[in-house]
């Protein structure tokens, strides 16, 4: 499982990622891809929406079941991947790159610092 | 892995679930159903017996040949669905759900009660390796003497694949043609082994819900249960005239419900316990199996609904996470249209 070093994790298997202008880019885990098996829809937050950091914002279904995204880092819903709508199968295929769900345009900068770096989420997996 | 009746077994095998189902719809696929229950009816009485406590007449039934049926309970409602197979002119063999090994067991030997019949549990005594798929006949017939093309539905034949001996039946659960191998246990990897390696995809219980729901076949759990009447579902025609367990009381039942198909209109997945709404949002059903169809793409399911709403072309709405997401009532199968 990949967990590249650059990004930051929740222990619910999102990846946060955190560019230049200082929006947070979501999206979820190799690891949660593969647990969940075949993705073959996404509900995506509405432009705009304002969400708390630990929020039920988007879902993912796989041919298994349906599982609830939680926010990472509370603010703005500025961005979604409207091309998750017509190849959900992306999220699969490339989960930490054209895979990526939503971005935040956060409201407490500090929430994105206390997830966990790649080296402690790995670690969460290995207890597991 | 997961757990399933006591049974360690694989979701899927490398590939994923739909990889695995498209395999078995367009060449063969390999499950390992050991988990399944075998239990042998036999004596002097095994036929009038298991007339009685099964809904299907396997008194129709030629030795070597087998038929899907259900065992009633005294409510008008199912213990199990079940294969039953006749293996001699007084001795059967029933092919139960794994989940309802002792429940059909021990239900089994009540009735049989005063009878000169037993039931003896013969499930840990038997591995089941399905090949289901277009291309399954032809690759067990590369592997065994017997001509399998020649084989009828629902007929067993005796072979042997890799010197081990087998029974292989021309049955399954995935709407495709293909075969149920039954094998000892102690020769299972090796019959599982060879047809692997003669093409077969290996595939878990994932494909094995998506492709019986495909195809229209219930789920036992799900679609029938020990409240379910059969006689008000698509497979009222197992319910053969004669007397049997409960006679009574299933056809005293009014059909409140029907189980239906359903497709959804819009994008979601119905699951099994989903609300059924009409325009209103009155409650008039409830989902008890649905997936996305991996060949299709479409949504698909069963459902329990009200009968005035159970008619094909029907609208009705699911329930998903709140929201009333359109579908309509449509006839299984789902993947031959």
């Amino acid at each position: 499982m990949r967990t590249p070093d650059d990004l930051r994790y929740a222990s619910t298997h999102e990846w946060a990622r955190k560019d230049d202008d200082g929006t947070v880019v979501v999206g979820i885990t190799d690891y949660a891809q593969d647990q969940l098996g075949d993705v073959v829809f996404v509900e995506l937050p509405a432009v705009g929406r304002k969400v708390a950091k630990g929020d039920a914002v988007a879902v993912i279904e796989s041919v298994k079941t349906a599982s609830d995204i939680y926010a990472p880092v509370s603010g703005e819903v500025v961005a979604v991947n409207a091309d998750l709508e017509s190849r959900p199968e992306t999220i699969n295929e490339s989960p930490y790159e054209d895979g990526w769900l939503f971005s935040i345009s956060p409201s407490a900068p500090e929430e994105y610092d206390e997830l966990l770096d790649a080296q402690a989420y790995a670690a969460t997996l290995e207890e597991g | 892995m997961v757990e399933f009746a006591g049974y360690e077994m694989p979701l899927h095998y490398r590939g994923g679930i739909n990889e695995e189902h498209l395999a078995v719809r367009s060449g063969a696929g390999a499950f390992d159903v050991s988990h399944m229950a075998e239990l042998r009816v036999k004596g002097p009485e095994a036929t009038t017996f298991l007339s009685f406590a099964t809904l299907n007449d396997p008194a129709r039934l030629k030795v070597g040949r087998g038929q899907y049926s259900m065992v009633p309970n005294d409510q008008g409602g199912l213990v199990d669905d079940v294969y039953v197979y006749r293996e001699g002119e007084e001795e059967y063999l029933v092919v139960a759900n794994a989940a309802n090994r002792h429940a059909v067991a021990s239900h089994l030997r009540t009735l049989a009660a005063g009878r000169d019949v037993t039931v003896t549990d013969e499930s840990d005594e038997w591995a089941l390796i399905a090949v289901q798929g277009p291309s399954a006949a032809l690759l067990l017939d590369r592997l065994v003497e017997p001509d399998l093309t020649e084989v009828k539905r629902n007929a067993t034949v005796d072979a042997a694949i890799s010197g081990v001996p087998v029974r292989l039946s021309r049955t399954g659960y995935t709407g495709e043609d293909g075969f149920e191998v039954f094998v000892r246990p102690e020769d299972a990897e090796a019959v599982w082994d060879v047809v692997v390696k003669e093409g077969a995809t290996p595939c878990g219980l994932g494909a094995r819900d998506t492709l019986r729901l495909e195809a229209g076949f219930p789920l036992y759990g799900h679609e029938l249960t020990e409240g379910t009447n059969p006689l008000c579902t698509d497979f009222a025609w197992v319910v053969k005239d004669k007397p049997f367990y409960g006679r009574e009381a299933m056809w005293g039942r009014e059909c409140r419900r029907r189980l239906v198909g359903v497709r959804m209109v819009d994008r979601a997945i119905p699951r099994q316990g989903y609300r059924v709404l009409d325009r209103d949002r009155n409650v008039v059903g409830e989902v008890s199996s649905g997936t996305l169809s991996p060949l299709t793409r479409e949504s698909i399911g069963f459902a329990w609904v009200d009968v005035s709403y159970a008619e094909t072309g029907t609208r009705l709405w699911v329930e998903v996470r709140g929201r009333p997401v359109a579908a309509v009532v449509v006839n299984p199968p789902f993947h031959h249209r």
